[in-house]
């Protein structure tokens, strides 16, 4: 049975990366329609990226709203996945279960609650409603990635620090927060991917400013930016495998520091 | 980061100390998740009123939301959508849980599942986006065929219709139905395969008495992890859906922002909930009743 498993998983393999392989080949095609065959190497695409304010106006508005969200909801997290490892409280579950509830929620339905919420509230929509609705999704991610960092702690090496006459506080700073901190680095690191990414939310909670991914879905009405959107989709990809190979590398010290077995993947 | 802080607290209890510490993200979950889907329930007890909101509690919403067909069809075909996105995305997803979990070695386990996974992390607009661009008329794929001589013309059914709508979200969600199952997997004791071989079974019943069944509750994961999100999926339908690949959340978004009827479309909302709501309670009870039949 091996053998077999082995073609259809590489085959698998093919169908997941398709799509992606695609983006560069077409990024440097020196024509406007997306067909083969192929007619030859241009960089005027990621030249026309530098020359459209737009666009530059919208990923400054996206690095923004994601680095703001990234360390509000891993600030949640931290909060939330100490509770939940450390401690026994009544109502654990409903609470936890509230708070992870984003991530079985269709999108749409977080989004268009929101929406309602604010209009009624009078409040404009901006950067900081979108930021509200991307912490609200990226808190749970956080939460399963230092789940894992704080249950991997030996709760002793914190009371050893408090009976050498650290007090609680300190204690946490100097050896708790050392220990998990690659699982902050990979918490915060995923949350910015998520905020990055999210299209939406951002897209009903954005006020006149768009966020990247919604100046794309903007520019995707056109044909003729077919090729420029490829060359931004290039670029797009390399930024989110070079964070996620870091987070991945984060989560793997964390993983070796802490003395447990690497059982793989953020999820 | 209050952890006990000096101060008179300094002994308190355990259940105090765990909700001082989750007071925050659960104030953040209860301001921004339940009062917002408690507004989205009650608005959908309202009416529109041309410019202005009627506040008296009605059915009215819900009637026309069952009744028209319009409403009625799209409701159905989400449903159907995302159970054929579904049942696509776990069937293929199995064997290469199964794979990676039985034939990759210890060490490279965590590597295959890293490139499992990169896909899932790169911008999902520009990924569902490209398979507009493979599937199209003049795509990559038609293109492609064309040039090679298997075909004369292009193909018309793979875009523009509930098919690329399938194809697309059993792409985009491929990694969560594979991680689930692939955890449950690597949780099966590999003796009782030995077991299970010694007490004369061959490999495939070995395959359906043992490891299907201990698989289960991964399968289960599998199935709502993929479910759920596919049914509200807004992206797909309107950049391969076509007007026949149209799901519930284009309505949805059609109700709030250009018909400006707010009331029906948290209606709509909150049928798209219930009707989540209801397959995964379905699909947890079948789990529970599976397991505790083995037992």
């Amino acid at each position: 049975m091996k053998r077999p498993l082995r073609v259809y998983a590489i085959l698998y393999l093919g169908f997941l990366y398709a799509p992606i392989a695609l983006l560069p080949v077409f990024a440097f095609n020196d024509g406007t329609v997306i067909a083969f065959p192929l007619r030859g190497f241009t960089w005027d695409w990621f030249r026309q990226l530098a020359e459209i304010p737009a666009l530059h106006a919208a990923v400054l508005n996206s690095l923004k709203i994601a680095v703001i969200s990234a360390i509000l909801a891993t600030c949640l997290g931290v909060l939330a996945a100490r509770a939940a490892t450390r401690f026994a409280f009544p109502g654990k579950k409903g609470i936890m279960g509230l708070i992870m509830l984003p991530l079985v929620l269709p999108e749409i339905i977080v989004a268009v609650s929101l929406l309602v919420v604010l209009l009624q509230l009078g409040l404009s929509l901006g950067a900081w409603t979108v930021i509200m609705g991307h912490v609200l999704i990226a808190t749970p991610f956080a939460i399963a990635i230092l789940n894992s960092a704080f249950q991997g702690l030996d709760r002793s090496l914190e009371e050893a620090a408090v009976d050498l006459g650290e007090t609680k506080w300190s204690s946490f700073r100097l050896v708790t927060l050392p220990l998990v901190m690659p699982g902050i680095i990979s918490s915060l690191l995923i949350a910015f991917t998520i905020s990055l990414d999210e299209f939406i939310i951002a897209f009903f909670l954005t006020g006149t400013e768009p966020t990247l991914p919604v100046y794309l879905w903007g520019q995707m009405r056109f044909p003729q930016r077919l090729p420029v959107i490829m060359a931004l989709g290039t670029i797009l990809v390399l930024a989110s495998v070079l964070l996620l190979a870091i987070a991945e590398y984060a989560r793997r010290r964390g993983a070796a520091r802490t003395g447990q077995k690497d059982a793989g993947g953020f999820l | 980061m209050n952890d006990g802080n000096r101060g008179p607290g300094f002994g308190r209890s355990e259940a105090a100390q765990g909700y001082l510490l989750v007071a925050t993200p659960l104030a953040y979950a209860l301001l921004l998740l339940a009062v917002p889907l408690g507004a989205i329930l009650l608005f959908s007890f309202w009416s529109q009123d041309y410019l202005t909101i009627d506040t008296t509690l009605t059915l009215k919403n819900y009637r026309e939301a069952l009744s028209d067909p319009l409403y009625r069809q799209l409701l159905l075909r989400s449903l159907m959508i995302s159970a054929a996105v579904t049942m696509a995305t776990v069937l293929a997803a199995f064997p290469i849980a199964y794979y990676v979990s039985f034939y990759v070695a210890p060490e490279r386990k965590a590597m295959w599942i890293f490139l499992i996974t990169i896909p899932f992390w790169t911008s999902y607009l520009i990924r569902v986006f490209l398979w507009k661009v493979i599937l199209g008329y003049n795509g990559v794929f038609n293109t492609t065929l064309l040039g090679l001589g298997i075909i004369d013309e292009p193909l018309t059914f793979i875009l523009y219709n509930a098919n690329a709508v399938v194809i697309t979200l059993a792409h985009a969600y491929a990694p969560f139905a594979i991680l689930p199952i692939f955890v449950a997997l690597e949780k099966i004791d590999r003796s009782l395969h030995e077991a299970s071989r010694d007490l004369g079974e061959g490999y495939l019943s070995t395959f359906w008495r043992v490891t299907l069944p201990l698989a289960m509750p991964g399968v289960v994961a599998a199935v709502l992890i993929v479910f759920i999100p596919t049914i509200g999926d807004y992206v797909t339908p309107v950049l391969v859906g076509g007007p026949d690949g149209r799901m519930i959340a284009n309505m949805i978004q059609t109700q709030f922002l250009r018909l400006n009827n707010a009331p029906m479309g948290a209606a709509l909302a909150v049928l798209t909930m219930a009707m989540v709501t209801v397959v995964a309670l379905v699909f947890v009870f079948l789990n529970r009743r599976y397991l505790r039949g083995r037992e």
